[in-house]
């Protein structure tokens, strides 16, 4: 671990096979990301963690770490095309922080608020995505989903059942529950699963829990996103408590 | 029993004058008021434009949801609407009893609520008009005008509205739109110090409150032919009270009297609220008109509010608020009083009950306790009730086997005024109005009557004198003969063709 690159001028050691966000959170070192799990293996379709390597753009969570590299991240340029693609994120979806129980805990929003988006800026697709509320357990709200398949990679990879997957292409992609009907009953799925307590924003819900945590002591209340390298471990504690 | 100028009989005759808008929050509402040659008013409506929706959309929602999302209804008391889903949800978990804790916080959170409401109406939204006159000079008709006049008075007001909020923000989480009621239960005590804080200053807040109480009564008694008067319509009221009769603004069962004040039903279940109140819609507005059913849709009308409430209990339960209940009463020797400005009044006696309540709640240990939520067997239909600064509101929701809401329907406080102020607004038209040319002081005694019912569309349009209001005088093929407007900064035009 004797290798290091710099991050905005910040020597990082790295490890053999670690990429830049890997190295960037075990370092304690913020990089903006929505897709990115320490857990999981990096799936790479957000691209918020986006950074310039030697002048050049890269996805940092697969970008592999390189002795020497000089990589900027926190750069207006760089924060106003992660502000961009966040602004996309909302608009494609149906984004209504004001009575959503992931809010103050929610990636996306505490993502928007440190880039400082103040307007969604592009025109609402107002997307129709009727919640499955057919699982005793668990909500499922498509409304709010980013598409960043860490409850897929959760479900296959730790829980062995591949109860999510991403279907469709291109804008016509939507994250399913993978089962005959389409309806969450008709998989395995339980509120213990990895898959329930991965999702960074508000999709995969416990239900008739919500508003539990008063202002103040929601996840994002306590410290911005950006005082932590990554925030997953203290969402994930929010979604198993009471679970 | 109405002013028989709801609907003129040959409208394409007359000439059409209109206020639009009247306000901007909260369902924009407009007045159109038809003339005929003599310019005599044959017609008076006021109209809500504005379809919100909040009923359809809620449905498909997940009920946990629901407290927090339709509070949003409002922005100047979203804690009713917080609180009475709270209690509609509290149905369907089966939380029939709310552990000690939870009610008195609610409790807390409702009569700080109150209280801020009814100081900001009466000081910042009204106390120009009654201070000044109605047809004052309007560059000074504002809060501001006040604070410079009577600068004691508006910083009491001020400071009023300031602690009811911050009683709002220790129990709900923020001043407006938060989180702390939630089914079963509420998700936040107040802590040590925060009730030390509130303690701190509820005593200048009773004191206070016994101070405006003696300045609507004093407005009242300096010109009582006006005030007794004005807008004056005679209906029935209604509001929850206590099983003993008493004044309760969280909870209670639904009693109503007519006119003359004989009560009409009284204990009744709110959750049979569909027995005892129909709706009926009139397709020039999007606000219904509800009627006790057991008059019938064309003597049903009823008040709601400060009004209804001060007048429909039997005792208020804080000493001072009773005291000055018992004067109101016996101020029109046991006849009830209908005097649209007679709210005002009625309402400062409210805020002196919501400040001693407050008080007394801060002395109980409950406000400090840990067990915060409970649940019980779970339902699928659930009615909240609550009164809201306004008057009764009925929450109503239908909740499925999978969590989803199927079914909402909500009554909100304004709308049980609706005929009300329809009628206000006909007597005051009627009889300031009638073959008079067009001023802004005359419009403004059309909006005192409205302002007089605190209608949620009140509330925006007198904040600081930035209302902007144009009425126009069309002639009766369609011309446009008079335009006057008042703008954003105050200032009022007129602009004839």
């Amino acid at each position: 671990m004797n290798a290091t690159f710099t991050l905005d001028g910040r020597p990082v050691a790295f490890s053999e096979g670690q990429t830049i966000l890997q190295a960037a959170v075990a370092a304690g070192a913020y990089i903006p990301h929505l897709c990115f799990h320490p857990d999981f293996k990096p799936h790479g379709s957000c691209k918020v963690c986006t950074v310039k390597v030697g002048g050049r753009h890269a996805a940092s969570c697969t970008t592999r770490a390189t002795a020497g590299a000089v990589v900027e991240s926190d750069t207006p340029e760089l924060n106003a095309e992660r502000r961009a693609l966040v602004q996309m994120l909302f608009v494609e979806g149906n984004h209504f922080c004001p009575s959503c129980e992931k809010s103050g805990d929610c990636k996306l929003q505490a993502t928007a608020y440190d880039l400082g988006m103040s307007t969604p800026h592009f025109d609402h697709f107002y997307p129709d995505r009727p919640v499955d509320a057919s699982h005793p357990d668990m909500l499922l709200d498509f409304n709010r989903c980013i598409l960043c398949s860490l409850c897929v990679r959760a479900s296959r990879d730790v829980d062995g059942k591949n109860v999510f997957a991403l279907a469709g292409r291109g804008i016509r992609t939507r994250l399913i529950a993978n089962s005959r009907t389409g309806r969450l009953v008709d998989t395995s799925f339980s509120h213990q699963d990895k898959a329930a307590h991965v999702c960074p924003v508000g999709v995969i819900l416990h239900k008739r829990r919500g508003f539990e945590t008063p202002f103040g002591s929601r996840v994002f209340d306590r410290k911005p996103i950006s005082a932590r390298a990554d925030s997953t471990a203290e969402i994930a504690a929010v979604e198993a408590d009471g679970s | 029993m109405t002013y028989g100028l709801e609907t003129a009989e040959h409208p394409e005759k007359l000439r059409r004058v209109a206020i639009d808008p009247v306000s901007r929050v909260e369902g924009h509402g407009k007045v159109t008021i038809l003339l005929d040659d003599e310019g005599k008013v044959r017609q008076v409506r006021l109209h809500v434009v504005e379809f919100r929706g909040f009923e359809r959309f809620i449905q498909g929602r997940p009920y946990w949801e629901v407290p927090v999302m339709v509070q949003r209804l409002c922005g100047i008391c979203p804690v009713s609407h917080h609180l009475a889903a709270s209690k509609a949800m509290d149905a369907i978990v089966g939380a029939h009893r709310l552990t000690p804790a939870a009610e008195k916080i609610r409790r807390l959170m409702h009569y700080g609520q109150m209280l801020q409401s009814h100081a900001l109406h009466f000081f910042h939204l009204c106390s120009p008009d009654l201070l000044f006159g109605f047809a004052s000079d309007v560059a000074r008709r504002n809060i501001v005008g006040v604070a410079a006049a009577h600068p004691e008075t508006a910083r009491r007001g001020v400071l009023l509205r300031r602690f009811g909020q911050e009683v709002i923000r220790l129990t709900a989480g923020k001043r407006i739109h938060g989180t702390g009621s939630i089914p079963g239960g509420v998700n936040k005590a107040l802590s040590a110090e925060e009730r030390a804080a509130l303690l701190a200053d509820i005593y200048d807040m009773v004191a206070w409150s016994r101070d405006a109480v003696a300045l609507a009564k004093e407005l009242h008694g300096k010109d009582p032919a006006l005030y007794n008067s004005f807008g004056v319509f005679r209906s029935g009221f209604m509001s929850l009270v206590a099983p003993d009769g008493a004044m309760d603004f969280y909870d209670g069962r639904l009693r109503a009297r007519d006119d003359a004040g004989d009560i009409l039903f009284d204990q009744v279940d709110y959750r049979d609220y569909r027995t005892y109140i129909r709706e009926e819609v009139k397709p020039w507005s999007y606000m219904k008109f509800p009627f006790l059913a057991q008059l019938g849709a064309e003597k049903g009308w009823y008040k709601v509010g400060p009004l209804a409430r001060v007048q429909n209990c039997d005792h208020i339960p804080t000493p001072l608020a009773d005291a000055e209940r018992r004067e109101f009463v016996d101020y029109a020797g046991g006849a009830p009083i209908h005097a649209p400005l007679a709210y005002h009044w009625a309402r400062m006696i409210e805020m002196l009950h919501a400040a001693e309540t407050i008080k007394d709640l801060l002395h109980d240990d409950d406000i400090v306790g840990d067990d915060l939520v409970c649940t019980g067997e779970r339902a699928r239909e659930g009615v909240g009730v609550i009164e809201a600064p306004r008057g009764t509101l009925i929450h109503h929701y239908r909740v499925d086997d999978d969590d989803l809401v199927t079914m909402c329907n909500l009554i909100v406080s304004t709308t049980h005024n609706n005929q009300a102020m329809n009628e206000a607004i006909r007597h005051v038209a009627k009889r300031y109005l009638s073959g008079h040319e067009l001023t802004e002081g005359l419009l403004n005694h059309i909006e005192v009557a409205i302002r007089a019912f605190d209608p949620c569309l009140s509330c925006a349009t007198h904040a600081l004198g930035k209302m902007a209001l144009e009425v126009t005088l069309v002639d009766a093929g369609g011309a446009e003969v008079d335009r006057l407007a008042r703008h954003g900064d105050g200032r009022v035009s007129r602009d004839r063709p």
